[in-house]
Order: C-alpha cells, then structure tokens, then sequence
C-alpha cells in the first residue's frame, strides 16, 4: 500500500523505457485503455518551451463544439504552436483511461476534464505539473478563480488543478409530472425534508410517476456525489467531507441527511435498482438531483423547473450550498511544451473562452460574479439564473490522499445503510468516519 | 569375379566416419523435434503467451510481494519488499473474503448448469430436427453480442417490475433479483450461463461429431432407449470435451467482472454480488493500489488451478 511519505520525484533516468514498457504491460493486464506507447521524462514547468501539444476534451457534444472553436481559434493565432485536440479515449471512466495515460506516459499536455477527486491519485503517480512553477501560475489561477481555488490548493500548497467550470447540483423537477399529481410547478413544497417527503409521498401514491426520485443506487464511488454530498453540503453550510485530516459527516447534519435518504428508500420513493436510461428523460422518477450539464439532455423531452437541494430547516434559497461537480484542467507531465501548454491554458481560460464555454455548455465558468460578468447570456438564458446563484457557493471534494478510496468506503456505508437498510445508519456513518479518518492519515 | 572390400581403418578417435553429423542430428532432433519448422509455425503463439501472458504474471506475482502503485515514466519511487503484508491485508478484508464467497458460489451454479445444458442442447442440436440451423444461431447469438447489450435486456426483465417478475406475480422475490442479497449471484450466474452456451454447445457440436454412430446402433440394437443411448455413448463420448467445457467455464467464471458491475450496479445489493475482479479493478485501477490487486489476483489464479486440478482428480478417478 502507498503513502504520503513516497513523494515522487521527477527524475529521468535510463531506466525510464523499461519502466514505461513495465508500466504498459501492467495496464494490459489489468485491462485499462490509453495504454500502449513508449514513455517520456517528466515535464519542467520551468523550461517552458514551446512548439506543438496536445490536448483531450471530454466526449459531450456540447463540449466538443466549444474544444473545437477555442483550438481553431488559437491555431489561427499561433501557427507555430499548433494545439491537436480529441475527446478523451473512451473508458469505464475518464479518471480511468487518463491513470493509465499517465502510467504509460501517452497523456496529453492538457486534459479539460479533470476531475478533482483524482487529482491526489494524479499527483502520487507523479502525473501532474504545478501550475505555481510557472511565475504567473498562482497569481493567475487565484485572480480567475477568486475564492473558489482554496478548495483546490493540494496538501503540498502547490495548485496542481485550474478551476475551470462548475455544475451546481440542483433538483430538477418534471412540470407536467407535478401537474397530475396536483402539487405546484412554479413553487413546489420541496424546502425542507419535510416538505420534500410529502411532495414525494403525493407523487408516487397518485401514480404520475413510479418514483418521486431516483440517484444512481450503484456502488461505484463517485455516486455519493449526486445524493449524500450536495445535500450534506447544504445541511452543513458548506463543509466538506474531511477538514484538516478529519472526517465531518459522523454528525448531526450527516446523520439527518442519512435519515432523509433512508426514508425515501425504505417507502420506495427512490429506485433501488440499477437503472437502464434515464430514469428523469423517461417519466419514470419526477425528479433529478444534477447540475446544468444535463439540460442538454432534457430538451424536447421534459419541461422541467429547478431548485435548490433540501435542507432539515428550509428556506435556504438559492445561496444553500450544494456540490460543485466542477471539472478542471490539469498539466501533465509528459508534456514537452509547457510554455505553449500554460499559455494556452490562460488562452482556453480567458473571459471570452470561459463565455464561449457557458454559451455552448450551459456549465458555469468558476469565476467571480459571473452574474454580472455574463449578464447578457443570464438575461436572454433565465433558467440559468439559479445556477448562477447557486456557483458561487459550491462545495468541492476534499482534496486529500486516498481521496477515491475515502470516497469508496463512504459509498460500501452508504450502500449497506441508507439504500439496502442493512445496517443503522448512524452506526454506518461513524464506521465510515473512522476508516476514512485512517485513510487520510495514511 | 569376386571382390574384396577391405574395410578403411577406423580413426584413431574410434569414431566411425559420419558419426558426428548423425549426432549433430540426433541433438538437432531432441531439440527441435523432428519437424523444425513445426517450431516456426509454434513461435507466434508462444511469444504471444510468453508476453501477454507469462510476464505479467510473473510481473504479478512480483507486485504482490512490494508496496507498488502506478507513477508516470521517469518517476522514481521505492518498490521496497513487504512480504506478505498486501496477502495479509486481502485476506482480513471483509469485502475480498466476501468476493471470493460469491465466486465460489458463482461457480457452484454456473459450471454444472453449462455442462450439463450445452451437452443437452448440443445433442438435440445434433438430431435431425427442424430448423436445427435456426436454433444453432439463436444459441450463438447471446455469445457474440456485447454484454453491455445483453445487460440491458436482463435488467428489464428481471428487474421489480419486469416481465419474469410479472409472470411470478406473488411468487417474485421481494426485494426483486438483482437487488436481493439471496438472488443476486445466482441471478448473474443464470445470465452468464444463457450468454456463454452458445459457446460451449458449440465445443460440444464437434465433440458429437467423432461419437461414432456405430455405437448408437448396437446400443440401438441392444434395446437402449434414448436416454440410456446418451448416458452410455454420448457421455462417454464426448468427456474429454467436457473436461474443456468444465475448466473453461471454471476459468471465464472465476474472471467474472462485467455482469456484477453493470447488472448489480458494481457487486450490489451490499457487496452480495461483487466478484473477486471486480474488488481488483476497484483497488487496482481506481484507487492505485496494483499491489493489493495483484495480491487478489494470484489468490485467483491459486484458486483456480486448484478447482481445476480437483477437477481433472475426479475425473480421473
């Protein structure tokens, strides 16, 4: 097992093909994609040079319109820095496909969908560059970031990640759904834990749809992130998972979360079952617990309404916080032309990129006071508003050691616990806290 | 006229003339066999084995006993020997000693029921029965579709309210299969012997072909009906296919993977489901630890070759 006393170093030696052959075969056996080339040394951020890179993008119609426009538009500009750009391979997972890219040192310059639970796996495997070596770095990331780059800063101090966009988790309710069942769709009683309980009681007892909400039941780890997570965050007003090596959620607001969830399994107002679609596009729940990004996905077959997760109080409005399912762009090392890959970077980060990307995305730059900054797309996109509102009080993912396996152990409590009823939540949750607490110790 | 041949002297080594070219060629034969370049037909296989196979075992075995995670090229960090502290660490650990429980009973239920129904089906395949081509290809079918694909269907079929479910009506298991902690395992050990007999109904298609029909005859003629017909002559028969059919279903079976993690949503309800390479992809892949993974993997392998070894004794005996 790993811990945080391996600090890789970047140091190339003659040993690197061999290693990089050791590396591809061992991602062959254990079956992963984007293995398979020859390796190379590690990058310097502080040589800098420049000349062609690549780049992957994730494979979302949406997002691939707006790669395509920003490296047209930067090769236009710099015809001797030339960027190629492809969707990221495809995988059981993107995290996936870009540890084994690392492992065999065929990853990209830049890679815009980094999530930011992987980023402490990224980083052990000695895969990231810091973007504070290059003498612009940290400056620029905190002004375009503003005070959503704390969240972001590795336990080493160094940003390893750039803030880029953020998809406020939100509830989205189906209008014609609430109609038959007789419940408001311009305010619908969805405040409090409460409210939301009878709202889902009346939906599925008036048969307008099978359940009132259905997340993901499935163990894989990042699930908790779409139900437990932005709930927690706004129960809590803001916390994170772990704060300063410690786990937080074996608490008052972890425990009523717990109970909230539990309820709607044990009275089968959520699904149990794995899911075959989209159980929200389909009819078959009447809400989805998910940021912007899946808009795209409803159009011309909900009319949906949006609004903001539950708490045990209520009337938290739009400024509860909630989770940020934020992806961000990282530096890799097997990157030659760090200097063009920084400077596209703030090119691909610029405010008329980052308004490209909401333009064509619907995600939100993470940024300060897009509101105002955008305002003309926020005025002609109303439905926006409210993930506006909601981005600038986003809660992210802890960025500590073992983050995925912290992730992990919460999903096998949760699972056991909330969605099987196997076990006391309660109990669940305080196991969960002590193995995650060891975890992030280690 | 008769002519003496008088024979040469012999060397002073004592070594007949030739003898050396003969003994090149005996030591040529006993390495490479009498047909050489049988070798160079056998070279490609062989390197594909020794290299996709036989290192990264040995690459395996080698992780298993270091404290080992994946780093980028170039990156130096310390692989020092840990014994058998990553063995140590799978086998106290709830969640992999669980895997290997559903796998054993994985197998318990898929390895007789594909034996014994592929050698079913393959015999009806092998009589003259309508639309026998139809039916050979319908078998075949599930085998060579995707099981992404064949995972969609069986989770409208069995999930709560899907059509098996509705034929069972009160007698549907409550919670329905696939999140039933008693079900979930037989459920995908059902959907993993309907995919895979295609396949092995095949192995038992060529199997029925060198069952000489002589035998059926005097079976035939000594009164035997049909189904004393196949428990003397095709069982029989067709063993050395089913000793096949048996240690690959034993050996696909133990790497079960793809089911519990599409079918049970990554080994649910509550780990009741997870197989022991799902719990490796899980440490191995998405939390970086190969080495606990390889530690699970070469239990696997252990695992296997025993079952298969137990295997061959009994059928032997």
């Amino acid at each position: 097992m790993s811990n945080a006393a391996d600090t890789p170093s970047f140091v190339s030696s003659s040993r690197t093909r061999r290693r990089a052959v050791v590396a591809g075969t061992v991602c062959l056996v254990l079956g992963t994609a984007a293995c398979g080339g020859s390796g190379s040394a590690g990058a310097d951020a502080t040589a800098q040079s420049h000349g062609a890179i690549s780049i992957w993008y994730s494979n979302n119609a949406q997002e691939v319109t707006w790669g395509k426009q920003v490296v047209a538009a930067w090769n236009a500009a710099h015809p001797t820095e030339k960027v190629s750009a492809q969707e990221i391979p495809s995988g059981k997972s993107s995290e996936e496909v870009i540890g084994a890219a690392i492992t065999a040192g065929t990853e990209p310059c830049l890679i815009y969908n980094t999530s930011p639970a992987s980023v402490p796996t990224f980083q052990q495997q000695g895969g990231l560059v810091p973007l504070d070596t290059f003498s612009d770095g940290a400056a620029y990331i905190e002004a375009r970031a503003g005070t959503a780059d704390s969240q972001f800063v590795s336990p080493d101090g160094n940003y390893y990640q750039m803030p880029w966009k953020s998809n406020p988790v939100m509830i989205f309710y189906n209008k014609k759904v609430f109609k038959s069942a007789g419940i408001s769709t311009t305010a619908p009683p969805l405040g409090s834990y409460a409210e939301f309980l009878a709202t889902a009681k009346k939906i599925v007892s008036s048969g307008a749809a099978k359940y009132a909400i259905y997340p993901a039941p499935s163990s894989e780890f990042y699930q908790s992130w779409y139900d437990f997570y932005p709930l927690y965050a706004a129960e809590s007003d803001g916390k994170q998972l772990v704060v300063d090596g410690k786990s937080t959620f074996d608490s008052d607001a972890g425990r009523a979360v717990a109970a909230f969830w539990s309820q709607l399994y044990a009275e089968n107002l959520a699904g149990k079952e794995s899911y075959n679609g989209d159980s929200f596009a389909d009819g078959t729940a009447a809400m989805a617990i998910v940021g912007p990004w899946a808009i795209s996905t409803y159009e011309g077959k909900v009319d949906w309404g949006v609004v903001p997760v539950p708490t045990s109080a209520g009337g938290g409005g739009d400024t509860v916080p909630t989770f940020s399912d934020a992806k961000n762009i990282g530096m890799y090392v097997s990157c030659k032309n760090t200097g063009t890959a920084w400077d596209f970077l703030k090119y691909s980060t610029s405010v008329a990129q980052d308004g490209k990307l909401l333009e064509l995305t619907g995600q939100m730059p993470m940024r300060k006071g897009i509101e105002t900054q955008y305002a003309a797309y926020f005025t002609a996109h109303k439905d926006y508003v409210t993930f506006a509102a909601e981005a600038a009080h986003v809660v992210e993912v802890p960025n500590v050691p073992n983050s995925i396996e912290v992730w992990q152990a919460f999903r096998d409590a949760w699972s056991s616990s909330v969605v099987f009823g196997k076990t006391d939540p309660a109990t669940s949750l305080t196991g969960a806290a002590t193995k995650i607490d060891q975890l992030v110790a280690q | 006229m008769t002519t003496t041949v008088t024979p040469a002297a012999r060397p002073a080594t004592g070594h007949t003339p030739g003898s050396r070219p003969r003994r090149a060629v005996r030591l040529s034969r006993a390495v490479l066999g009498r047909q050489p370049i049988g070798l160079l037909f056998g070279a490609p296989y062989a390197l594909f084995v020794a290299v996709l196979f036989a290192y990264p075992l040995g690459l395996a075995v080698w992780m298993s006993f270091r404290r080992y995670y994946f780093t980028a090229p170039g990156v130096e960090v310390a692989r020092p020997f840990v014994g058998l502290d990553n063995y140590r660490a799978v086998l106290t650990d709830p969640a992999v000693r669980r895997s290997f429980v559903n796998i054993g009973l994985f197998l318990v239920i898929n390895v007789p029921l594909t034996v014994v129904l592929a050698l079913l089906l393959a015999t009806a395949l092998n009589a003259a029965i309508p639309f026998r081509s139809f039916f050979r290809v319908s078998y075949y079918v599930p085998y060579v579709t995707a099981s992404v694909a064949m995972v969609g269907v069986w989770l409208s079929l069995f999930g709560s309210g899907g059509l098996v479910n509705r034929l069972l009506g009160s007698l549907a298991p409550d919670p329905s299969w696939l999140i039933n902690a008693h079900w979930a395992m037989p459920s995908i050990a059902l959907f993993v012997t309907w995919k895979q007999l295609g396949f092995f109904i095949l192995l038992y298609l060529a199997a029925l072909q060198n069952v000489h029909k002589e035998l059926y005859e005097a079976a035939e003629m000594d009164g035997a009906n049909r189904w004393q017909s196949f428990r003397a002559v095709t069982v029989p028969g067709v063993r050395p296919a089913t000793t096949l059919v048996t240690i690959l279903a034993i050996i696909t079976g133990a790497n079960l993977f793809t089911e519990p993690y599409l079918l049970t949503g990554g080994g649910g309800p509550n780990g009741a489901s997870a197989s022991p390479v799902l719990i490796m992809y899980q440490r191995g892949i998405e939390q970086n630890h190969p080495d606990v993974a390889s530690a699970i993997g070469v239990i696997l392998v252990l695992g296997v070759l025993v079952v298969a070894a137990v295997q061959r004794l009994v059928e032997r005996d």
